[in-house]
């Protein structure tokens, strides 16, 4: 397929796989933020082509992974409630949150609609003008721009029957909790393209600077993986902790302009509760005051928020990338994708979803993260 | 002066009305009337003309029987409809025995408002799907069900008919070495479908693959081919067959990912809703483990047909670890290939 299969080139990735250990006299241990990027190193085995020294280690880059469990409560119970329609990505279907999932929501008769865009969304709710339509309105700096613009358009249309359960998160923020934390064995980034494309990089100067760490605004194929590795580990082979753009196909340095404005207009930036995480100042996007009235949590009641249940599930320092998922004593035993522990196993993009369906459970861990 | 426009009408409604009505499941005049007007004289044959409450067969020798249940949103599709997929799913299982269908069963499961435009179009897919390989719909049954009940229509179709295969053929059967083998690109169906549901508006419109594979299937074992198993690759697509295959057979399969046939435009729609064509559905493809010596063979008698003119031959089967898939990826790492989970969703970004 042309655009894709240039990037899938093995004799181009040996290239680079044989470069990135050429460079490489240390150990390094660098965090692909984005699920996308922890799905394909895991699918590919691109970690299997790196020199023993250098550790791919997966970051909170999964957007129904960090989504607290409260807010699955919120859809569910919205879900339940006679004459609302409730408009989901597919992926937050199965996700658990305290008491059960959307899928029981649904075989109870809630009317859950799969959507592929917000958009979407709207044209339920443009058909069905008696009900109370709800978009779960969820991910990174990616998704945020067209579900803003679901808001804007549900503004200029007037809508009322329209609204937004919001939990959008921001990248920047949860980078700097996991390197504040005591246990940070991090020393670079890849930081994630798609949101890069939209946020530009600017935002990482700054980190990159106070931390010294390599940030790297890596693609996702293959290639752009491995570019991005040689990229990261060139920095700190040679002393350098600086922003670089291996995605420059997609990437401006600015970002996208447009998409930031209608982020700005419809958004404002909240504290936000990362699940496996916690709370992280600043890290999320609420609605702003001028579409206070498209927000379900006033339609519908605020989402209450109490402590996280204990379980054996290590999918928080999974998320932060303090161990990988065959270090859990249940992965593959007690936790698997039918029957998951941890929101980790339950999404597609979950690392631990992602070793068990590319790598299964008799195979001990190719280079544990110790 | 013209004339007036006057043509005389009876008043009274025309009873049909154009769509199913409970009444057509009541048992009395109107479901007779939508029998002898829809669903007779689409299937029409002895059997049928007979009117009794079950047909009455001649078999001899091991027979193959199987049943399938039927429900897609649409119920027409790029490539196929309902009705050509209850005659085709049925009549596939009966080919992955060995063995050649020859009567069907039809059981139809009408939503009260379905057009019966629509259910003529399906019964007339269903006749033609039958006629193309031979096979008799000799009993049936319809029931009406209430206004939101299903999906329009459902279909259950039961099928058998006489084993051609000399030799036992299933998933027990497998053994260490045996060449595996598709018998054309993978994965057509389940994005038609999803595209036609969804409207996507892709750029080209995916058609189904939606077919017999009686002939091809059954050419392979008329020739000789030690055909150790035959699976066609519905819901779950070919992972689900793998794997299935290799946790009764207790023996691991070695996919090449390079050599697996998928359609430009099929594997695109994979990469934007994040699905892995190895999950996703067909209707007119198999795969069959042979013995390592006739593969070649084998393939060259499948391109003969035009439904699995692409057959290629994608792996092997190995020793261990039982149960497990592995596919060499383009990169040359090898990695597990699982069923997937519960249902196929797309992923958010």
């Amino acid at each position: 397929m042309k655009f894709r299969d240039e990037y899938r080139d093995p004799e181009a990735a040996r290239g680079y796989a044989e470069a990135i250990a050429r460079i490489t006299t240390r150990p390094w241990m660098l965090m692909e933020v984005c699920g996308g990027q922890t799905h394909a190193i895991v699918r590919y085995g691109i970690d299997e082509l790196l020199p023993d020294g250098v550790t791919l280690v997966h970051g909170p880059g999964c957007p129904v992974c960090v989504t607290p469990a409260e807010y699955i409560d919120k859809a569910i119970e919205i879900a339940d409630r006679p004459g609302t329609t409730l408009c989901s990505f597919g992926d937050m279907l199965r996700v658990a949150g305290t008491k059960g999932d959307l899928f029981g929501a649904k075989s109870r008769g809630g009317d859950i609609r799969v959507v592929y865009s917000p958009l979407d969304a709207l044209r339920i709710t443009r058909e069905n003008p008696t009900r109370e339509v709800v978009f779960f309105a969820v991910g990174f700096e990616t998704t945020a721009p067209a579900n803003a613009m679901a808001a804007y358009q549900a503004m200029r249309e007037g809508l009322g029957n329209f609204s937004m359960l919001v939990s959008h998160v921001l990248v920047p923020p949860a980078m700097r909790t996991i390197l504040d934390g005591a246990t940070n064995r991090i020393q670079g980034f890849l930081a994630a393209g798609h949101v890069c494309t939209v946020m530009g990089f600017e935002e990482y100067f700054p980190i990159a600077a106070k931390y010294r760490v390599p940030i790297v605004v890596t693609g996702f194929e293959p290639l752009d993986i491995l570019e991005g590795v040689y990229m990261t580990v060139r920095q700190l082979e040679e002393g350098r902790a600086e922003v670089e753009n291996q995605y420059s196909r997609s990437v401006r340095r600015e970002g996208n302009r447009p998409a930031q404005e209608i982020m700005a207009k419809v958004f404002r930036v909240i504290p936000r509760r990362w699940r496996g995480i916690g709370d992280i100042a600043e890290s999320g996007l609420g609605l702003s005051e001028a579409y206070a009235s498209f927000d379900a949590e006033t339609r519908f009641g605020p989402v209450s928020s109490g402590p996280e249940a204990e379980t054996e599930c290590i999918s928080g320092l999974v998320l932060r990338g303090d161990r990988k998922p065959p270090d859990c004593p249940a992965f593959g035993t007690r936790c698997t994708p039918e029957h998951p522990l941890g929101v980790t196993m339950v999404s597609s993009e979950g690392a631990c979803a992602a070793y068990h369906r590319y790598r299964g459970i008799p195979r001990p861990p190719l280079k544990a993260a110790s | 002066m013209s004339k007036p426009d006057f043509s005389p009408a009876c008043p009274a409604p025309a009873g049909d009305g154009g769509t199913v009505q409970l009444a057509h499941g009541g048992g009395g005049r109107a479901m007779e009337r939508l029998l002898d007007t829809v669903i007779r004289p689409a299937f029409d044959n002895a059997q049928l003309a007979r009117r009794h409450d079950g047909a009455v067969l001649d078999l001899n020798g091991p027979i193959a029987f199987t049943t399938d249940s039927y429900v897609v949103k649409p119920l027409f599709f790029p490539g196929g409809d309902i009705g050509s997929l209850a005659v085709n799913g049925t009549v596939n299982d009966i080919a992955m025995c060995g063995a050649r269908a020859t009567h069907l069963s039809v059981g139809l499961i009408l939503e009260e408002g379905l057009p019966l435009d629509d259910l003529r179009r399906v019964v007339a897919s269903m006749r033609k799907a039958a006629d193309a390989v031979g096979v008799q719909l000799v009993t049936g049954d319809t029931k009406v069900v209430d206004h939101g009940k299903a999906d329009g229509l459902f279909i259950n179709t039961a099928g058998l008919g006489p084993v051609v295969a000399r030799s036992p053929i299933g998933p027990a059967e497998v053994r260490n070495g045996d060449a595996i083998i598709v018998s054309g690109d993978i994965g057509r169906h389940g994005i038609a479908v999803m595209a036609a549901r969804e409207g996507f508006g892709f750029e080209t419109v995916i058609e189904s693959d939606c077919a017999a594979l009686g002939d091809p299937a059954l050419a392979l074992v008329e020739a000789g081919i030690a055909v150790h198993c035959l699976r066609d690759m519905t819901r779950g697509g070919l992972a689900s067959a793998a794997v299935e295959i290799a946790e009764t057979a207790g023996v691991a399969m070695a996919l090449d990912e390079a050599a697996i046939p998928v359609r430009e435009d099929v594997r695109a729609a994979c990469e934007v809703l994040g699905l892995d064509p190895l999950h996703v559905a067909n209707e007119g493809r198999f795969v069959a483990f042979v013995a390592a010596g006739d593969a070649k063979r084998a393939i060259e008698i499948l391109r003969g047909f035009a439904v699995s003119a692409g057959a290629a031959q994608i792996g092997a089967v190995t020793e261990s670890p039982a149960g497990q898939v592995a596919s060499r990826g383009v990169l040359g790492v090898s990695r597990v290939v699982d069923m997937l989970s519960g249902e196929q969703l797309p992923r958010i970004c």
